[in-house]
């Protein structure tokens, strides 16, 4: 197939020795994978391993200190590749644009490439909101939002440019169980409708094995195992293991 | 300190190939010129008010003693237009507006805000920088024009109320328009131009590199207002040198 042309539905990713130092730290010690097209991937790892350093490799925003990364068989950093593939991120913080209603953050993308008359960015924009629960939230500041409403904003900005690559920096933290489970369906239901490939980097084992095609795990910046749930249940690794069973234990007094 | 120097011409650059698109963010330039006109107006009428005045009060009594009290109004007309106002306004706007500039983007670039622009595909020069260039270029001349007006009252207040000057309104005012022409006017509008240039990049490139969360901000603060401060001094001179060779 023609790499010019867009994959109408999912995009695929390969990753190939990435490697990558921040503040003299290696984060990221050469990381090998690929992401099929339309898949959702999930990324699992303890805190502070390189998840989100690495997915924001992904999306361009950081430039490996070496190896390669190729959007459907393009380098990432060959020119217009990522205008070309249409990306979104949902940020574990949210990143909404505290300056701007909760309403022109999801429509932001529309207006400010005005791809859209304004009563249809509306319109859109309600659409998106109502998917994730916030139909009411439009005109309110992201000040005003918790941290779980934050989230699901930033889930309906993503789906607004209708992304054909959708990154989920842990997109149930901060959430109640209820929507966890909403937004990992919503996530499901998002990658089934539209073929949209999905990597999902999460510590949330129920999501992971819930919504997962292929898991990764990960620690202190390689990956040590990686494929279907059920492989991934079998892994040997002693650390993995751990990460994957440890359960809170209470012991009342006696 | 201007290690950062190679960035914020980079980003001048950057900033002035995006101007075809000033008329799409039309908005965000008119707020911007709305709140710079707001956080400084008051400002800088009792600033310059107060300089104008100094100056008259102290040039006033020496050139009245020599006999030479009827040139005031030139020397406080020129120095106001060629030299303090484009100064003081600048200062003035670095420390109101840059620090504010600096401050907002900072937390942007900390709270991934603009991370988040650059994954849609927003440039953060174009929806960020481009505004807020063109709204501080356009406001500080202006502020600048202002700022002459009110100085010149200033000194005229002071020359006629103090009694080792006592020199009337008019014959200030006579003085003042023999000695200062449309050019003295226009030199220092040039200044200030460029001075708003200085203060719009430097703080938005502060904004723009700032790292380490919370307290990075505080950095970029500063040093934008610091490196904002230094570079207009040192312009300013050569400005000044240059400026003299057109007139
Ligand atoms: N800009 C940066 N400069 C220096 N070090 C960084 C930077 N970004 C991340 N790091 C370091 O890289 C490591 C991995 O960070 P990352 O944010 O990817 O972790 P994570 O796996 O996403 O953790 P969490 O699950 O808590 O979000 C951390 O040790 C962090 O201190
Ligand atoms: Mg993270």
């Amino acid at each position: 197939m023609n790499p010019a042309v867009p994959h109408p539905d999912g995009v695929s990713i390969r990753v190939r020795g990435l490697r990558k130092t921040l503040g003299g730290q290696e984060v990221l010690k050469g990381i090998d994978f690929d992401v099929r097209r339309g898949e959702i991937f999930v990324i699992m790892g303890p805190s502070g391993c390189g998840k989100t350093v690495l997915l924001k490799h992904l999306i361009g925003l950081l430039t490996p200190d070496a190896g390669e990364i190729w959007i459907e068989g393009e380098p990432i950093h060959s020119d217009g590749v990522l205008d070309r593939h249409r990306m979104a991120m949902v940020f574990q913080s949210g990143a909404l644009l505290n300056s701007l209603t909760v309403g022109e953050n999801v429509g932001l993308y529309l207006s400010e490439h005005r791809l859209k008359p304004p009563e249809e960015i509306a319109r859109v924009v309600a659409e998106k909101l109502a998917l994730v629960g916030l139909q009411d939230a439009a005109d309110k500041m992201p000040g005003e939002l918790s941290g779980g409403m934050k989230k699901r904003a930033s889930i309906a900005r993503a789906l607004v440019s209708e992304p054909q690559l959708i990154l989920y920096d842990e997109p149930t933290s901060e959430l109640d169980p209820l929507m966890a489970v909403t937004v990992g369906e919503e996530i499901l239901n998002l990658n089934r409708r539209m073929k949209v490939t999905s990597v999902v980097v999460t510590h949330d084992r129920d999501l992971a094995f819930g919504i997962g095609d292929r898991i990764a795990l990960m620690s202190d910046g390689r990956i040590l195992a990686l494929g279907t749930p059920a492989e991934v249940r079998q892994t040997p690794h002693p650390l993995l293991r751990e990460f994957l069973t440890a359960s809170f234990q209470f012991q009342p007094a006696a | 300190m201007f290690d950062n120097l190679g960035q914020m011409l980079m980003l001048l650059w950057r900033t002035l190939r995006e101007l075809g698109a000033t008329w799409h963010q039309r908005r965000k330039v008119a707020e911007q010129l709305f709140e710079i006109g707001n956080a400084s107006l008051l400002m800088a009428c009792i600033l310059s008010l107060f300089i104008g005045g100094v100056l008259a009060l102290q040039t006033g009594p020496t050139l009245a003693e020599r006999g030479l009290v009827s040139f005031l109004g030139q020397i406080v007309g020129l120095s106001m237009c060629r030299e303090l106002a484009p100064v003081m306004m600048a200062v003035l706007i670095a420390g109101r507006i840059g620090s504010a500039m600096a401050a907002e983007i900072g937390s942007m670039t900390v709270y991934q805000e603009i991370d988040a622009l650059k994954t849609m595909n927003i440039s953060p020069v174009r929806y960020l920088v481009l505004p807020r260039l063109i709204a501080i270029s356009v406001a500080l001349p202006i502020l600048v024009l202002f700022s002459v007006l009110v100085g010149w009252t200033g000194g005229a207040l002071v020359a006629s109320a103090n009694y080792q000057i006592a020199l009337s309104m008019e014959a200030y005012f006579n003085s003042l328009r023999s000695g200062v022409g449309l050019m003295d006017l226009l030199n220092g509008l040039a200044k200030s131009f460029v001075f708003a240039l200085v203060i719009g990049i430097v703080s938005c490139q502060q904004g723009l590199s700032t790292i380490g969360g919370p307290r990075g901000i505080g950095r970029s603060v500063t040093k934008a207002v610091v490196n904002s401060i230094i570079l207009i001094l040192i312009l300013d001179y050569f400005l000044t040198r240059v400026l003299m060779h057109l007139d």
